[in-house]
């Protein structure tokens, strides 16, 4: 049971769920956009987060559109990570969404939902930090458009009101040769020790990491050391834990020299089998 | 737009093939309206976090934990139970024929799971199946079972055997 009580919209359009955001705003509701809901549950539930209305976005068709047009595929936010995976258009997205909880949650939590969550693994991230993707939020102002690293700076960054609308990816990257490793401390199903996305780029492999430190990255500066194919996959594994962004974590799953061990010894391993590509 | 905004609102949710009303909380999970209000008990509470899969029923064709759904939600779906199974999913007689249970409280929910899969992806590889079986969680550990009665069930797809 949720202790508290909270108000329930279920626009049809863009437009309504971002007015009716901005007027319980106004009435100092704490409003809520929903997706599939299961973070918004379990911490109203636990108490965590008191919001006083939510707003569904499932039923919104900029939201649910899940289609190649032109030469990009675009995905709604609201679109499933069953979806996703089921769908093969974008394997390395569609191979992420199957390593996030379980398949019975896959069929209800959204790529909106992951990527704007509080839970700081936000793994739907790495494929598209990795392949130029572009997001479309929805406002007061109606319609931005960003590239999604500049708009994904360790969480997504929104303006008030806005809504995560769609993620465009070229179709360039669609196909591209690419890798996943997802690390967990003891269960195949758990948040992440630590995951590396890799997809390879004509000449070159780009890497994103998540749950390695407090939020998922990319770092130009690790994508350079790893594509020196001159030197060894363990020299060049050792030289990039020195270039980690920020403080590796530290918690009951593994502590921070646990995670630059295993940073080492994955990529390296990873590094040997990409060679042949 | 739909919206629910008082305290408490009259619902109307279809739920094995029946249209059911319940008088609900915006924030009434859907779990708790199927067991207070309806009486279908099928569905159990476990760790109400998304992590134990025993309140797993059936919306719109696939699987979903109904702790983590609000019963508002459900306004326009299909939503099929345990009970809505009635005896006359073939997983229902493989559970049966494999002893894939024990203490069974955990068995409502792998079979919602198992009907979806039958349902949704008859043509399902071990892969694929062990994917979906992943969701659950058995505290009796009849995990060998479970996996051979639905095995038992995707083999009879003509395509397969
Ligand atoms: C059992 C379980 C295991 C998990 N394992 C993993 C894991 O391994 N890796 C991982 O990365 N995550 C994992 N998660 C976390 C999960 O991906 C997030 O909790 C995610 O937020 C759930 O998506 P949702 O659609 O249900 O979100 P919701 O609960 O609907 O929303 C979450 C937050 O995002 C906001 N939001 C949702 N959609 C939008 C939008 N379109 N625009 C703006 N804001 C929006 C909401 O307001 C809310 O604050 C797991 C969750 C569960 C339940
Ligand atoms: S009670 Fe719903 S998943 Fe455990
Ligand atoms: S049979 Fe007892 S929990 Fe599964």
């Amino acid at each position: 049971m949720i202790p508290i009580h909270f108000e329930y919209y279920r626009p049809q359009t863009v437009r309504q769920a971002v007015e009716t955001y901005i007027r319980l705003l106004q009435e100092k509701k704490k409003p809520l956009y929903y997706g599939g809901g299961s973070e918004i549950i379990s911490m109203s539930r636990a108490g965590d987060i008191h919001p006083g209305a939510v707003i569904d976005i499932k039923e919104i068709p900029e939201c649910m559109v899940f289609e190649e047009q032109n030469e990009r595929l675009v995905i709604g936010a609201a679109v499933t990570l069953r979806q996703i995976r089921d769908s093969r258009m974008f394997p390395l997205l569609g191979t992420v969404s199957k390593h996030i909880a379980d398949h019975t949650n896959q069929c209800r939590i959204t790529l909106g939902g992951n990527l704007c969550g509080n839970i700081i693994y936000r793994e739907m991230s790495s494929p598209l930090l990795l392949s130029d993707a572009q997001v479309l939020f929805f406002g007061p102002d109606g319609v931005r458009r960003a590239l999604f690293t500049d708009a994904f700076q360790l969480r997504m960054l929104m303006n008030p009101g806005e809504l995560l609308m769609q993620i465009h990816i070229s179709k360039q990257y669609l196909k591209s040769p690419y890798r996943y490793i997802k690390k967990t401390a003891n269960e195949k199903i758990d948040y992440p020790l630590m995951s590396i996305a890799a997809l390879y780029d004509q000449k070159s492999w780009r890497v994103a990491f998540s749950g390695l430190c407090a939020s998922p990255f990319r770092s130009l500066k690790i994508e350079e050391i790893l594509n020196q194919r001159h030197l060894s996959p363990l020299q060049r594994a050792e030289m990039v834990s020195e270039l980690v962004p920020g403080q590796a974590l530290s918690d009951y799953r593994g502590s921070s020299q646990y995670r630059l061990f295993m940073l080492k010894n994955t990529l390296a391993d990873m590094m040997e089998e990409w060679e042949h590509v | 737009m739909f919206e629910f905004t008082a305290d408490k609102c009259l619902i109307e949710l279809d739920v094995n093939g029946e249209n059911k009303n319940a008088i609900v909380r915006p924030s009434d999970l859907l779990l708790d309206v199927l067991r207070n209000q309806f009486g279908l008990t099928g569905a159990k509470p476990g760790c109400k976090n998304g992590d134990c899969g025993s309140c797993t029923i059936i919306m719109d064709g696939w699987p979903v934990k109904s702790c983590l759904v609000l019963a508002v939600e459900a306004v326009g779906h299909t939503i099929l139970t345990v009970e809505g199974l009635a005896g006359t999913s073939p997983v229902q007689k493989a559970f049966v024929d494999y002893h894939a249970f024990q203490c069974g409280y955990c068995t409502s929910g792998f079979l919602m799971v198992c009907h979806s899969l039958w349902m949704m992806k008859s043509d399902a590889d071990e892969e694929e199946m062990e994917d979906w079986l992943q969701s659950n969680i058995c505290r009796c550990t009849s995990y060998k079972e479970i996996r051979k009665a639905m095995e038992s069930v995707l083999l009879q797809n003509p395509q397969k055997s």
